[in-house]
């Protein structure tokens, strides 16, 4: 098969086209750089990776959720607002209620994906930008979360989750550390470092891969899953590339919009109950800003802002970047607040490298 | 198709518009711009509801309440703009919608092989060779885009094929190509509407010849029946262009 007309592509431009491509030499440089900072600092000792790799892993759970719809075509700014309102609905259930815990969790996931149906049925039946739709949502659910929490302890932390938790089956899926054995037989092989003082010599300083991550993981994977092998996944290109092209070929636009929505929705409750387990609280502030860093890890990670491109685990790096600096930052002694500066400046890089990647690809000049 | 209206509101988009077309035919459509052929074609493929009017295929009564229910009995359509989606590769757009289905273990994924596959064969069978199966549709030529829509129209099925103004954009070499396909889809057995308002580019493939006008035909002819001119005068309102050419040229 050969036709003069086809220019044979070098693969460079080949891997460029990939969206990931960005996100991967981005976080080769960043661990190269931190390397060499911070490389004495204790940031890669175990309980420095376990620090970086758990914050890291909580940016990867909303990030795969705002990927997939942000491929979809759509936004969802609500992301933050509904991560202190699942934590407060589950502190409220559980502590001032007295429901057992995985009652109050499993409500919390119900009215999260219902919020969540919500933003997705208002988008779709209106028309309008989910960036309108969802900032609406931004506020009313942040009102709503210290309104309650204010009526119901008259206070906007609400602690005690821990002791309320303890013997429940459900909250150690979010909570809890797997692996403990292995990370005891680590330290008794000498591998990783032991407590030396205290009420847990003996013990490892890092106890075992928390489920945060666990879910962080398994989240990536199933995103990755449905985005590149399923017909769902063909379906989320085709609604964020162009619903009405879509339509008229049979995709389900409005459902598949609708389901990423929940999904969406979905990924901040998981957010939100890791969270409150490791914590043993809630409180009204939480989640703030973390709908924009969820778009910013998407970004990063060569997803398209106007959708139909984009990539999990580019969205996942994004996080691992995220993370990784945030706390990098910190191990090296950095003034934290330049941190911010990092974000936006990354921000814009990685956009103005998407748009001229979508040139390449779409043959734009 | 029997005396079909479309009113959307207080517009009377299409009043009282007949049409047909047999399998192996290509029945164009032309029309100026705002005649109605837009409505029409979106009537016939299940976008919009007809106020009143009936449509039949092969003897029995169609209702479609959506573009889905119209492709199921074998009415495809290509849009001029909106075939294709330029960020996705050609294989998944080609199977937008129609995705083949294999199992793992308890999961469903898309078959990427099949996919893949079929998707080289159907695009060799019209003239085009790709580099690779997932390279994107945006690097292909707006006349490639066009006989991709139209190839995959044809592998799901379509015993009718409604084309919108698929040569309006293109040069003359992809206009060609794009020509030549519509031509292999008729040898099928397969009927084509083929709308534009380009005479040339009708009368190079069409069997039959329909006029719309303000939102009614103007009649229908066959091949032998009609001449060029005769056909661009009937598109402009029965205003004889040639006339007013000579007096635009002579009033400057």
């Amino acid at each position: 098969m050969n036709d003069e007309r086809i220019k044979s592509v070098s693969s460079l431009k080949r891997a460029m086209v990939r969206p990931e491509l960005g996100a991967v030499a981005g976080a080769v440089l960043v661990f190269v750089f931190f390397f060499m900072v911070a490389g004495d600092s204790g940031m890669f000792s175990a309980k420095g990776v376990q620090n970086w790799t758990i914050v890291s892993a909580q940016f990867a759970i909303i990030a795969v959720g705002a990927c997939l719809l942000m491929i979809a075509g759509e936004f969802d700014l609500s992301v933050g607002s509904m991560i202190s309102f699942a934590g407060i609905i589950i502190a409220i259930l559980s502590v001032q209620w007295g429901w057992p815990v995985w009652i109050a969790i499993l409500v919390a996931f119900v009215v999260c994906i219902g919020l969540g149906a919500v933003n997705g049925y208002i988008v779709i039946k209106t028309g309008l930008p989910s960036f309108i739709v969802t900032l609406a949502f931004l506020y009313i659910l942040r009102g709503m979360t210290i309104w309650l929490s204010i009526l119901t302890t008259q206070k906007t932390i609400i602690g005690g989750v821990k002791k309320a938790a303890e013997g429940d089956w459900l909250a150690p899926v979010f909570g809890g550390t797997i692996f403990t054995g292995f990370f005891q037989w680590l330290a008794d092989m000498e591998l990783i470092d032991t407590f030396t003082r205290g009420t847990r010599v003996g013990q490892p300083v890092v106890e075992g891969v928390p489920m945060l991550v666990v879910w962080a993981l398994g989240l990536i994977i199933f995103g990755h899953w449905l985005l590149t092998k399923t017909r769902f996944g063909n379906w989320i290109f085709a609604v964020g590339g162009n619903a009405q092209a879509a339509h008229y070929v049979g995709v389900p636009v409005n459902r598949v919009k609708m389901l990423m929505f929940m999904f969406t929705a979905f990924c901040a409750c998981v957010f939100a109950t890791a969270q409150v387990m490791e914590f043993g609280s809630a409180a009204a502030d939480r989640g703030l800003l973390k709908e924009f860093e969820a778009i910013i890890c998407v970004v990063i990670g060569g997803a398209l802002l106007t959708g139909g491109y984009g990539s999990v685990v580019g969205a996942a790096l994004g996080a691992l970047i995220f993370g990784v600096v945030q706390q990098g930052l910190f191990f090296s002694g950095v003034e934290s607040s330049l941190f911010r500066v990092f974000l936006g400046t990354i921000l814009i890089l990685a956009v103005v490298f998407n748009t001229y990647i979508r040139r390449i690809i779409t043959g734009e000049r | 198709m029997k005396n079909i209206e479309k009113h959307f509101g207080s517009v009377i988009a299409l009043n009282g518009v007949s049409f047909d077309v047999y399998p192996g035919e290509v029945h164009c459509l032309l029309g100026d711009n705002g005649a109605g052929k837009s409505t029409f074609i979106k009537t016939m493929s299940g976008v919009h509801k007809p106020s009143s009017g009936q449509m039949f295929m092969d003897g029995v009564e169609m209702k479609f309440s959506s573009p889905r229910q119209a492709m199921e009995v074998g009415i495809a359509t290509v849009y001029q703009d909106l075939a294709m989606i330029s960020l996705m590769s050609v294989t998944r757009n080609f199977w937008m919608g129609n995705e083949p289905i294999k199992k793992f273990g308890p999961f469903k994924v898309m078959d990427f092989d099949k996919a893949n596959q079929v998707t080289m064969a159907e695009m060799k069978k019209m003239g085009i060779n790709l580099r690779e199966p997932d390279q994107a549709v945006g690097t292909l030529s707006g006349g490639e885009r066009q006989s991709v829509a139209i190839a995959r129209a044809v592998y799901f099925g379509a015993k009718l094929l409604i084309l919108d103004e698929p040569t309006s954009a293109l040069g003359v070499r992809q206009t060609a190509n794009v020509l030549d396909n519509i031509a292999k889809v008729r040898k099928q057995g397969i009927g084509v509407v083929f709308i534009t308002h380009n005479v040339r580019h009708a009368m190079a493939v069409g069997d039959r010849f329909t006029v719309l006008n303000r939102g009614k035909t103007l009649g229908t002819a066959k091949k032998d029946e009609i001449s060029m001119e005769e056909l661009q005068n009937m598109m402009a309102g029965g205003l004889d262009l040639a006339a007013r050419n000579d007096s635009i040229l002579g009033s400057v």
